[in-house]
């Protein structure tokens, strides 16, 4: 296998479950359990670190590959001839850690190949080499 | 795009629509129209009239032939080379190229009121959203056919005054057979059932206020048949008198009581083929066949053949399905291998109906209990693989491979393989892709047509006879 393989960071979703072990926190303080709802944040953010850790992505001649997901887990192979089109998008969450969300598109509705929280240079380069690769291997319907 | 008062490019000749298309396409308000005037008047007679709801009517139906009019004299067409112009629109123009070698596929469309004039609607798929493709209404009906011979034979590359080939019959639906899959379907049974139910109920009922209750069910009763009656009817006027029929051009799928439909798609062009059998067909050895197409028709407008799945046999024989799949498709039927038995502890219910493979060529899986769906997928349309393991499926050491192509719902799922067995699949199933689409767009390049190839194994000789 070639292609470098990355480990990307899904800050956001973090950024979101820390939020949520902070309410969590408050409201189980109120119930008085200050130890649960600390446990409870401490088990959240090692759900998303792994959710995090399983989620890459690995570019290779043909095609490109994403896997994530833990309890789900998933791997995706679309080949760059397949690809219709190449979304980047950057919800205002993303744009505060300055990353971005590539998304490739097929024809296929059920496709799924959406590599999230990458550092915006990367996902630049990313859609460029996949739009060249896609323009170079196109293959009809 | 600047598509506002687009200049001529080149010189293609431009043709308009048919002149009556505003009759018939304000035709219904005009109808109603009718109706409405004559009912008015009859009653008038009787000297308690309604003018203003004559009015009302006659007005609507002016507008519609108005706006029909106006479609009318602002829509132009035009084929040149190996490119459909189609231009519309009084104020927002839309001027669309359709190039001919994307073609998904072509359909000639004769509404009841159109058939009564003579005219027809053509209809072009290309993949891609709705709004893609191009809608021709109304034209002349031997117009309409000779566009679509021209188009087909430009798809293909062919000289575009090649008459348009002959078709040779494949299979024909006989009515009665139709009727009966009409009315044996499971959506019947839940009727019958919730019918029966509610019959059972109200006699219980009825012991303390017997008049009432039997009114009301006798109402539950006639509503639930007039709306079963309606879906039959409907499914019958649309897929009466069904015949296919390959040509060099493509499939030929003909159907319709009182409007009727001709499509045509390019073997080329199919993205999925599917095999259906509902409990009760299965008993009588029926199933349906159909095939997924790319793309949609142009504006969306009514549901006539407007969707993507196409039925290739509305009902048949098993064995006429398997003939039609080999014939229409030159594609092998080849047995499909069950999942491990360990596989019937995560999904107790489907695991008897749960079987998939793959010859190199075509990937295959079935599954359905009650509707038992049989999905094949050649693999040189294959658009991505993905392997799926859920923690259920962990636990027992299975996991899912999704093999997807274009459009929403053309997928093979091959499901609750062993964890071995599934990365091989996947595996096996991207590079034997990866060849298919490689000799696919090799054929493509070549200029061979593959779907000549793919069905026939030489394209047939043209032939100046005209299937209707």
């Amino acid at each position: 296998m070639r292609g470098l393989e990355v480990v990307l960071g899904t800050l956001a979703v973090m950024a979101l479950a820390l939020a949520e072990g902070a309410s969590n926190r408050s409201a189980a303080l109120a119930g008085g359990g200050t130890g649960s709802a600390a446990a409870l944040g401490a088990l959240l953010l090692y759900g998303v670190y792994r959710r995090y850790r399983a989620w890459r992505y690995q570019e290779r001649d043909e095609d490109l590959v994403v896997s994530r997901g833990v309890m789900f887990r998933r791997q995706s192979v679309v080949p760059y001839g397949r690809m219709q089109f190449v979304d980047v998008t950057a919800g205002p969450v993303e744009r505060a850690f300055k990353l971005a969300t590539v998304k490739l598109h097929t024809a296929a509705a059920a496709s799924d190949a959406r590599i999230p929280g990458l550092e915006r240079d990367e996902a630049a380069r990313l859609r460029d080499r996949l739009a060249e690769l896609g323009e170079a291997r196109a293959a009809g319907l | 795009m600047n598509a506002v008062a687009a200049p001529l490019h080149g010189p293609p000749s431009w043709q308009k629509l048919h002149p009556l298309t505003p009759v018939v396409g304000g035709g219904r308000l005009l109808l109603v129209f009718a109706v409405v005037a004559a009912e008015q008047a009859t009653i008038r007679q009787g000297g308690s009239g309604d003018l203003a709801l004559v009015i009302a009517a006659g007005a609507l139906a002016l507008i519609g032939v108005v706006l029909g009019a106006v479609r009318y004299l602002v829509t132009r067409w035009a084929l040149d080379g190996s490119t459909l112009h189609i231009e519309t629109g009084l104020f927002r123009r839309d001027a669309r190229k359709l190039p001919l070698a994307r073609i998904q596929a072509v359909d000639v469309l004769k509404p009841f009121l159109a058939r009564a004039f003579g005219l027809a609607e053509l209809r072009v798929r290309l993949a891609g959203s709705a709004r893609s493709g191009g809608r021709l209404a109304y034209l002349a009906e031997p117009v309409a056919w000779d566009l679509r011979a021209r188009l087909l034979a430009g798809h293909h590359g062919l000289d575009q005054s090649t008459p348009q080939p002959a078709e040779r019959p494949i299979a024909a639906v006989p009515t009665g057979q139709l009727v009966a899959s009409s009315v044996l379907t499971g959506a019947t049974a839940l009727v019958l059932t919730c019918l029966a139910l509610v019959i059972v109920l109200f006699a219980a009922a009825s012991s303390s206020s017997p008049a009432a209750s039997s009114t009301v069910g006798a109402g539950t009763f006639l509503l639930a048949l007039i709306g079963f009656a309606r879906a039959t009817w409907r499914r019958v006027a649309a897929q009466y008198g069904f015949t296919v029929g390959l040509a060099p051009d493509g499939i030929r799928l003909q159907h319709g009581l009182l409007s009727t439909v001709s499509e045509t798609v390019p073997v080329a062009r199919v993205q999925a083929v599917r095999k259906v059998e509902p409990l009760v067909w299965r008993m009588l050895g029926w199933c349906s066949l159909e095939v997924d197409v790319a793309g949609s028709p142009g504006e969306e407008q009514g549901t006539r053949s407007s969707r993507v799945t196409k039925a290739l046999l509305p009902v048949g024989r098993s064995e006429m399905a398997d003939r039609l799949f080999s014939d229409l498709l030159g594609l092998r039927q080849f047995p499909l291998q069950p999942p491990p038995r360990r596989a019937a502890w995560k999904s107790p219910l489907l695991y008897h109906f749960l079987s998939a493979g793959s010859d190199g060529r075509v990937v295959a899986s079935a599954s359905g209990r009650l509707r038992k769906v049989t999905t094949w997928v050649p693999l040189e349309k294959v658009q991505s693989v993905r392997w799926v393991q859920g923690p259920l499926q962990r636990a027992f050491h299975l996991a899912t491979v999704h093999v997807d192509a274009a459009g929403r719902r053309a997928r093979a799922e091959i499901r609750d393989r062993a964890v071995g067995e599934a990365d091989f699949l996947f595996q096996q199933l991207v590079l034997d892709s990866r060849g298919a689409r490689r000799a696919a767009s090799w054929l493509e390049r070549r200029g061979a047509s593959p779907s000549t190839t793919l069905a026939t194994g030489q394209p047939a000789p043209p032939s100046p006879l005209r299937g209707a």
